[in-house]
């Protein structure tokens, strides 16, 4: 695995988050001048106050759901790599038609959804990646609906390259990482990215959460290319789902 | 050359001559003709940029603003909904101090749905940090595209180019078309003093309070300074075209007891009730506001001196408090100031009402 990395350490995420280390394997593998597009998020303070930054990379800030504009606005002037850096509140919900008219139209950049299941910035309110039956500050009684398929979705867009990552498989991640910025025109990516802070767990289990998640079929690694799709991963299924889900506070007990 | 054409197409053809190489259209009207002219230029090889259709006015304005950021210069332009559409994103691009250029038809909003003219979603769009200029007619429409670029782009603000909508966008009248030999003179090549780059940096990042304050200080006095670099672009301008122009404009002042105050189209309506006013006797001259954002308030003061009263014709109104023009100018001058709502959603502005207005000094007429 390609060690050298861009993110520095100091950043101010919480103990065990799984979006920073997700940015730990993707940045290592993208090209120098990269051009990260962050729009507000928990990424917008991991990246520290000025005059740090804890990413060594061009970095932009953007509004909540303007991400896929500016990337595209970006591109269109000049011939860079450019990469989408979102959460899943920005990706599902606010930016969620952005996203859909720059796939549709296209563009050539990798977008990036850093998947935490709700919106941690603001406290870890539902979003619609919030699985069912998750207790957040939105739905105290537990969250009465599914998580939206965005897989499903992006691949009725019929762009060139999609796929599904999690940071317990980081050679997984990186090598779709490269993929996508090999292929010319839209490529999304989703990162299963736990969060120990608003999943009210233990920031020593991320990873292994990230594992559980995968090897218990609940988060399938997958490559769509140009249509044609793949498992990455054959999961164990040693791995119960509720075993998963218990690792995670927000989740009811079983009775 | 001079030719017959609207506002929009005024518009576009100058927009053209700047060769911005990113735009971004989405349909509104009264502005869509705008849009679909340059898709027009970019099909046919007359303008080489890449032209993309988008989704909504979000994607359109992030879009500018994403190749803006990356050094290069860029053009929009909307109207009534979609300006306020928009909203978040302007304040976004005049924090980041990115020159943006867009072109706004001006327009009422809903509810209830009206299509027609006022200029209610342009100047809600006051407290953005954007500068505004006002075109009085399509030959100003047209030239101060390439006037904003240049003025933008040297003080790192963006600026929209506002016109009335159907008034001006829509009426066909004679305009001398710049020639691109005169826009390429006047116009330098964009290079900005902030820009991405190759090498690792953040635009925008999060700072301390103290640091957001003094940010917030810079962006309000280069704001006021640019009302220098506007008087600057304005006499090269004149030098180029030997049309002129200021950040606002006197007419029949030296004797007037009484001036009209107003913006865009209103303008002239008001200049031809003041010349039948005067027919009448009365000693009424007009004061005309190009520059809106920064505001030209000395300028304003100046032309205002001897002037025992002034009548503000707005198209924008502050409900629970009065029309938007209004307020700025009894903020800037001493000297008493009524408001006249003039129209809203399109009602017509008659000389006759404007007329009554000077007799009644009404704010709904
Ligand atoms: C238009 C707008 N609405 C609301 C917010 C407040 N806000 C900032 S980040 C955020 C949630 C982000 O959630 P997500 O995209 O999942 O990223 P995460 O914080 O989980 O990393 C919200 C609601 C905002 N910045 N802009
Ligand atoms: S709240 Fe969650 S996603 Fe945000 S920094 Fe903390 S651990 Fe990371
Ligand atoms: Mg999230």
């Amino acid at each position: 695995m390609d060690l050298r990395t861009r993110l520095e350490p100091g950043h101010p995420a919480c103990a065990g988050c799984g979006a920073a280390i997700a940015m730990k394997i993707a940045s290592a593998v993208v090209p120098s001048n990269t051009r990260v597009v962050i729009p507000a998020s928990c990424w917008s303070i991991i990246l520290g106050k000025y005059p740090f930054s804890s990413l060594k990379l061009p970095v932009i800030h953007t509004p909540f759901a303007l991400a896929s504009a500016f990337a595209t606005g970006m591109r269109a002037a000049k011939s860079v790599p450019v990469m989408v850096w979102a959460g899943d509140g920005a990706t599902y919900d606010i930016g969620f038609g952005l996203l859909s008219a720059a796939a549709e139209r296209n563009e050539d950049i990798v977008y990036v959804c850093y998947d935490n299941e709700a919106y941690m910035n603001t406290g870890g309110q539902k979003s619609s990646a919030t699985p069912k039956a998750a207790k957040t500050p939105t739905t105290p009684q537990g969250k009465e609906t599914e998580k939206k398929d965005i897989i499903a979705i992006m691949k009725a867009h019929k762009i060139p390259y999609i796929a599904t990552a999690s940071i317990a498989f980081p050679e997984d991640l990186q090598r779709k990482i490269k993929k996508a910025f090999s292929i010319k025109g839209f490529s999304f990516i989703l990162i299963h990215s736990p969060c120990p802070t608003g999943w009210k767990m233990e920031p020593s289990l991320t990873v292994k959460a990230s594992r559980m998640a995968v090897e218990s079929g609940i988060f399938k690694l997958v490559e769509i290319k140009h249509g044609q799709e793949r498992e990455t991963y054959k999961p164990t299924c040693y791995v119960n789902p509720r075993e998963y889900y218990k690792l995670q506070g927000r989740m009811p007990r079983d009775e | 050359m001079r030719r017959i054409v609207t506002g929009t197409e005024a518009t576009a053809i100058a927009a053209k001559l700047c060769k911005p190489k990113v735009i971004s259209a989405y349909p509104i009207t009264p502005q869509t003709y705008i849009i679909e002219k340059l898709a027009e230029y970019v099909s046919n090889g007359e303008l080489n940029a890449r032209y993309i259709s988008t989704d909504s006015e979000l994607s359109s304005i992030g879009i500018v603003a994403g190749a803006v950021a990356e050094g290069v210069r860029a053009f929009t332009a909307t109207a009534s909904h979609g300006l306020v559409f928009m909203h978040e994103a302007l304040h976004w691009i005049a924090g980041g101090r990115l020159p943006v250029v867009m072109a706004v038809a001006t327009r009422g909003l809903g509810a209830p749905w009206i299509l027609m003219c006022d200029m209610q979603d342009a100047l809600s769009q006051r407290d953005t940090g954007w500068m505004m200029l006002f075109a009085s007619n399509a030959q100003e429409a047209h030239d101060f595209i390439p006037i904003a670029y240049k003025v933008a782009e040297e003080v790192h603000i963006p600026c929209m180019v506002c016109m009335d909508g159907f008034l001006i966008s829509h009426t066909a009248e004679p305009v001398d078309l710049i020639s691109q030999e005169a826009v390429d003179s006047f116009l330098p090549e964009f290079s900005p003093k902030l820009s991405l780059s190759d090498e690792p940096s953040t635009l925008w990042p999060i700072p301390e309070p103290d640091t957001y304050y003094l940010i917030k200080k810079d962006l309000f006095e280069d704001h006021k300074n640019a009302l220098y670099i506007w008087k600057k672009a304005f006499r090269e301008w004149q030098s180029v075209t030997k049309r002129k122009y200021d950040v606002c404009c006197g007419h029949m002042l030296e004797d007037a007891k009484t001036a009209f105050v107003s913006l865009g189209a209103t303008v002239e309506t008001a200049l031809e009730a003041a010349r039948r006013l005067r027919k009448k006797g009365e000693k009424v001259g007009v004061i005309g506001i190009k520059l809106f954002r920064p505001f030209p308030e000395s300028d304003l003061k100046e032309l205002s001196k001897g002037i025992e009263e002034l009548l503000v014709i707005d198209k924008a109104v502050s409900m629970g408090k009065s029309g938007i023009l209004f307020q700025e100018v009894k903020s800037t001058v001493d000297i008493p100031v009524r408001g006249f709502i003039g129209s809203m959603g399109g009602k017509d502005l008659t000389v006759e009402r404007i007329e009554r207005f000077f007799y009644e000094g009404k704010m709904w007429i």
